[in-house]
């Protein structure tokens, strides 16, 4: 399979992103221009974390107009693998292809640190290599990762099991000392309702090899290669056809 | 000449700082008066900030040869062979008084100047280190605390200072790793902000700021040209503060580090095309000092036409263009013919490149301005011609240090009250509260975060190699004995890098001082410039740059003498860093003493180190007596020992003893673990005090599985190092450090972490 990672400008993480995939998971791996709608037949499209177009205005509000965005709304729809790592999530946020919105942290400053998240879900492509009850060590960096959205639209996520990481103790327990930002319920990550398209705040990257502390984030990166081997091209198709083929199994 | 209103006269150069010697030599030079625009342009380069007038004659004692070398002091940066066929390129800047005027943009503005000098060079910058000190942000009776209207304003520029370096560094991309804070009341008024970056170019790739080829076209590129900054380094960075400084604000320059990531990237891109000749950024002094230091490096000179310049406002004139320090810009001069090949790089980035003179033979630098010369000036007279001053120094009238010296506690005293006191006080309790709010892990080459080794390490991605990088100075020690401070920040810094397992393997230094017009200062300055000299000669660590920060005086008062140094160090196998935290219940806990067997020494000589300490300071308010005198023989066979144990990976930790003496040492090593704690015992006949608090150097505390004991010693003994058993890493319980078989410190491990880990917290809070 291939992987896209998008370089808008401002994009900070794109070098990270590409260096794990390509030298840690040992997957081909492209960077997309932000201002091409070409995605170079990427099979899985990385969002990844930074100040696009420096977020200014609002965190990913500009980039979603850009042209790549096109092509990536464009394969999400059509059933293509999508993960928004950190500013990326913020910008699926603003494009429309995740519910919710992002708020300035609790604390209304930037955080770095080591959090640990307890994997919800995952009978998706972000999530199908963990165990569900895993907690995962990975690092925060950022100023707006604060999750919000209505009562109505987190019941559905809730109901639709669309939570896949949320902020607990290193024990997995959810409380707000381990929530470092404020988000609504502990939500860390998310999926879409077709489960073909996520947002993370904390950053697998940062977390997928043992000498930076924690090799607890590969596992993003092999479930996304491993539910493409498993399912193909399906991830082309309807997600919820894979979902559903999974779940039959 | 272009006819521009103001006629120059003898008073309109003194206003712009010239000295009437430094005006006459001017009218020596040009032959002619002066116009208004050339004047401003003598005025900025001549200045202190920009010409280092006063420092030049002492900077060439440091040392700054070595085979490792490969740019030393002139260029952007300095840059240091890594193997290979790698370089670093680092260096340290200060924005001081920025930082205090606007202290937000102030620190964000020196940071992207710093990351600027780093990326001219061709290096991509991997790391920022800052080097922050503040006035007492809590009220405290004696000297360590300010009433609390100040400490509530030094808390307001401390919080400042951190968020406009996390805006800058976070967006731009590059990891703020670590660094190191202080306070005292001499820096109430005058705060210092010293930002290192640094940078890993391949050795055939460096670029560097000569300008050549009469008739190569010179390219404008990045933000265009404000009126912001005007004189930020003549007026500002090159005077003393007064009470109408705030009143400069106008003079600090705003930063947009996602411009200056644009500018990175494509400037890093434009570089491979091969089309580029010499680049230089656009930092204090603007567009005057990039043109005349690449035409003056490269002998030749250079014609501007300002109405090419891109221009953020209208009506500007000649002299605010020339002067204005609009931050992310760059110079550059293309080959003839190729200039396309750059253009259409900065244009994918969306940005300008705009093609504003040209290279010339004559060694002018001439500046036209709708179709008039608006300035002729022989760019080597600005660039290498400024005055230099061999300024009067003498040392202080009464000696220093004399005040009342620190009263021990009587033998046998329990002091964990003390030690917990001191784990809180801002200078030794943790520093999360400021590095959380720095990215610090981008780039994902950052092996021990802030906090987690005695200097930053930063892996290099597709070697075996990392680099170690630690900021140094003890301001309160240079203030005391000029010299041994400076020398105490050198062994400190080769310490902390070799703690983790790094030869140390270049220096910058950022030195920061009052006004160099008096006398006493000026000692001060040459004294710390020969202590440094001395240390990195016996340390074998040569000086690749570095900057000189003068005028750091407010209402007359000056700073202590702060000289900052930033040691950059060397793996070889990056697997074999070492953290300072403890990892196994019962590993053992050694104390390396690279003074050897223990000496005797003298009851008043005791007295006057400890009086010279963190602990006399904080919890007494002291500052007198002297510190440590250093030991180079002993610090190099430290060194020494600390690289050779951890090659052979028997350390299981190590941290050297610094502020707060070895009980804050062993208690870091528990706090930076998972939930370890230490039982350690100590047998001295100096006073307990001493022996927990006092900061000698040449010391560090390590770990190491039992079964590594033997080996330990045998290569600590071949390094005349002594070794001395302190005890056992424990889990949980309590932290205690006995004296001669009485516990002198007890208390449960979490209890003390409480106290350090959220006190800055706390007092940031109010």
């Amino acid at each position: 399979m291939k992987f896209g990672v998008v370089v808008f400008p401002g994009s900070n993480c794109d070098d990270d992103a590409h260096y794990v995939i390509g030298k840690v998971l040992g997957q081909p791996v492209e960077f997309l221009w932000h201002q091409s709608e070409d995605l170079c037949g990427a099979d899985a499209v990385i969002l990844p974390g930074g100040f696009a177009y420096g977020d200014y205005l609002r965190t990913g509000a500009i980039a979603r107009f850009s042209p790549v965005m096109r092509a990536v709304e464009r394969f999400a729809k059509s059933g293509g693998i999508v993960l928004g790592i950190c500013n990326g999530f913020q910008i699926l946020l603003e494009a429309g292809l995740l519910p919710g919105a992002m708020l300035r942290n609790a604390g209304l400053r930037y955080r770095c640190l080591p959090v640990h998240v307890r994997v919800e879900a995952t009978d998706t492509p972000f999530t199908c290599a963990a165990r569900r009850g895993q907690v995962l060590e990975m690092p925060i960096g950022h100023n707006e990762g604060n999750y919000f959205c209505d009562a109505e639209t987190l019941a559905a996520l809730e109901r639709n099991n669309q939570i896949l990481l949320r902020y607990t103790t290193p024990d997995g327990r959810e409380n707000a000392a381990a929530n470092p930002n404020g988000s609504l319920a502990n939500i860390a990550g998310i999926c879409n309702r077709e489960r073909n398209v996520a947002g993370l705040m904390p950053h697998p990257e940062r977390a997928s090899e043992a000498a930076l502390g924690s090799a607890d984030g590969l596992v993003i990166f092999q479930s996304i290669a491993e539910w493409f081997a498993r399912h193909g091209g399906a991830a082309r198709h309807k997600a919820e056809n894979a979902t559903a083929a999974l779940q039959a199994r | 000449m272009l006819q521009i209103e103001i006629k120059v006269t003898a008073e309109i150069a003194a206003e712009h700082g010239l000295s009437s010697e430094e005006y006459a030599r001017v009218l020596k030079i040009l032959g002619r008066e002066p116009n208004i625009t050339e004047l401003g342009i003598f005025s900025v380069m001549w200045s202190e900030h920009c010409s280092y007038k006063s420092s030049r004659v002492h900077l060439r004692r440091l040392p700054t040869k070595a085979p490792q070398v490969v740019q030393g002091p002139g260029e952007n940066a300095g840059v240091v062979d890594i193997g290979d066929g790698l370089c670093a390129a680092f260096k340290i800047e200060s924005h001081n008084h920025p930082s205090f005027v606007e202290p937000f943009q102030g620190a964000a503005t020196g940071v992207g100047g710093i990351l600027r000098d780093i990326f001219t060079m061709g290096a991509r910058p991997i790391a920022v280190l800052d080097a922050l000190r503040f006035g007492p942000v809590t009220k405290a009776p004696g000297a360590a605390g300010a009433s609390t209207e100040i400490a509530a304003k030094n808390r307001h520029i401390l919080d400042g200072v951190v968020g406009g370096i996390a805006f800058y560094g976070n967006c731009f991309g590059v990891p703020t790793v670590g660094g190191d804070v202080a306070f005292a009341p001499s820096y109430s008024g005058n705060p210092l902000v010293n930002a290192l970056a640094l940078g890993i170019a391949r050795r055939d790739e460096l670029f560097f700021a000569r300008a050549r080829g009469a008739g190569n076209p010179v390219l404008y590129v990045g933000a265009k040209t404000g009126r912001d900054g005007i004189h930020g380094a003549s007026l500002l960075a090159s005077a003393e503060f007064t009470e109408e400084s705030q009143q400069k604000r106008p003079n600090v320059q705003v930063g947009d580090p996602f411009l200056e990531k644009l500018l990175l990237e494509a400037c890093l891109e434009a570089m491979q095309t091969g089309a580029i000749v010499a680049i230089q950024d656009m930092g204090a002094a603007g567009l005057t000092s990039s043109t005349c230091e690449m035409a003056s490096r490269g002998g030749v000179g250079i014609e501007l036409d300002l109405d090419r310049v891109p221009q953020r406002e209208t009506g500007m004139t000649p002299y605010e263009m020339m002067l204005s320090e609009s931050q992310e810009r760059m110079l550059l001069v293309a080959e003839c013919g190729r200039e396309r090949e750059v253009i259409k790089v900065f244009a994918k980035w969306g940005l300008d490149a705009i093609e504003v003179g040209r290279v010339t033979t004559d060694g002018m630098m001439r500046v036209v301005w709708h179709g008039q010369p608006a300035a002729d000036i022989p760019a080597k007279a600005l660039a290498d011609d400024a005055p230099v001053y061999q300024r009067p120094l003498a040392p202080p009238t009464t000696p220093r240090g004399g005040g009342k010296l620190i009263e021990f506690a009587p033998e046998g005293a329990n002091l964990t009250d003390n030690f917990a006191r001191l784990l809180a006080w801002p200078a030794i309790a943790s520093k999360r509260w400021i590095f959380e709010q720095y990215d610090h892990m981008v780039r994902t080459n950052t092996l021990a975060w802030p906090g987690a080794a005695d200097a930053a390490v930063l892996r290099v991605k597709e070697t075996n190699r990392a680099l170690a990088l630690t900021v140094d100075g003890n301001g309160r020690w240079c203030w005391l004995a000029p010299r041994e401070g400076a020398k105490a920040a050198v062994a400190e810094g080769a310490r902390n890098v070799a703690c983790t397992g790094a030869r140390p393997w270049a220096a910058t230094n950022c030195l920061n001082f009052g006004n160099p017009e008096k006398p006493e200062v000026m000692w001060e300055f040459s004294e710390c410039v020969d202590g440094i000299a001395e240390a990195c000669r016996a340390l074998e660590i040569p000086i690749t740059g570095g900057n000189v920060s003068f005028y750091n005086d407010t209402l007359g008062q000056s700073i202590y003498p702060t000289p900052v140094l930033g040691v950059l160090g060397l793996l070889e196998d990056a697997s074999r860093a070492v953290g300072i935290a403890f990892q196994e219940e019962g590993d053992s806990i050694l104390l390396l003493d690279g003074t050897g067997e223990d000496r005797q020494r003298a009851g008043i000589e005791i007295q006057r180190e400890l009086s010279s300490s963190e602990y006399a300071f904080a919890l007494r308010g002291i500052v007198a007596g002297a510190p440590p005198a250093v030991a180079l023989a002993a610090e190099k066979n430290l060194v020494e020992a600390l690289l050779a144990l951890s090659s052979e990976k028997l350390l299981r930790s190590a941290h050297d003893i610094s502020d707060g003496g070895l009980a804050v040492a062993l208690a870091e090593s528990c706090f930076a673990s998972r939930g370890c704690a230490a039982q350690a015992s100590i047998a001295t006949d100096e006073p307990l005090e001493s022996a927990l608090f006092g900061e000698r150097g040449a010391r560090a505390i390590v770990s190491c599985a039992p079964g590594s004991l033997a080996r330990v010693r045998d290569i600590a003994r071949q390094c005349k190092v002594a070794v001395v058993e302190l005890g056992r890493v424990t889990r949980g319980g309590d932290f205690i450090v006995a004296v001669n078989g009485k516990a002198a410190i007890q208390a449960p491990r979490e209890e003390l972490h409480a106290s350090w880990a959220d006190s800055l917290k706390f007092i940031m809070a109010g």
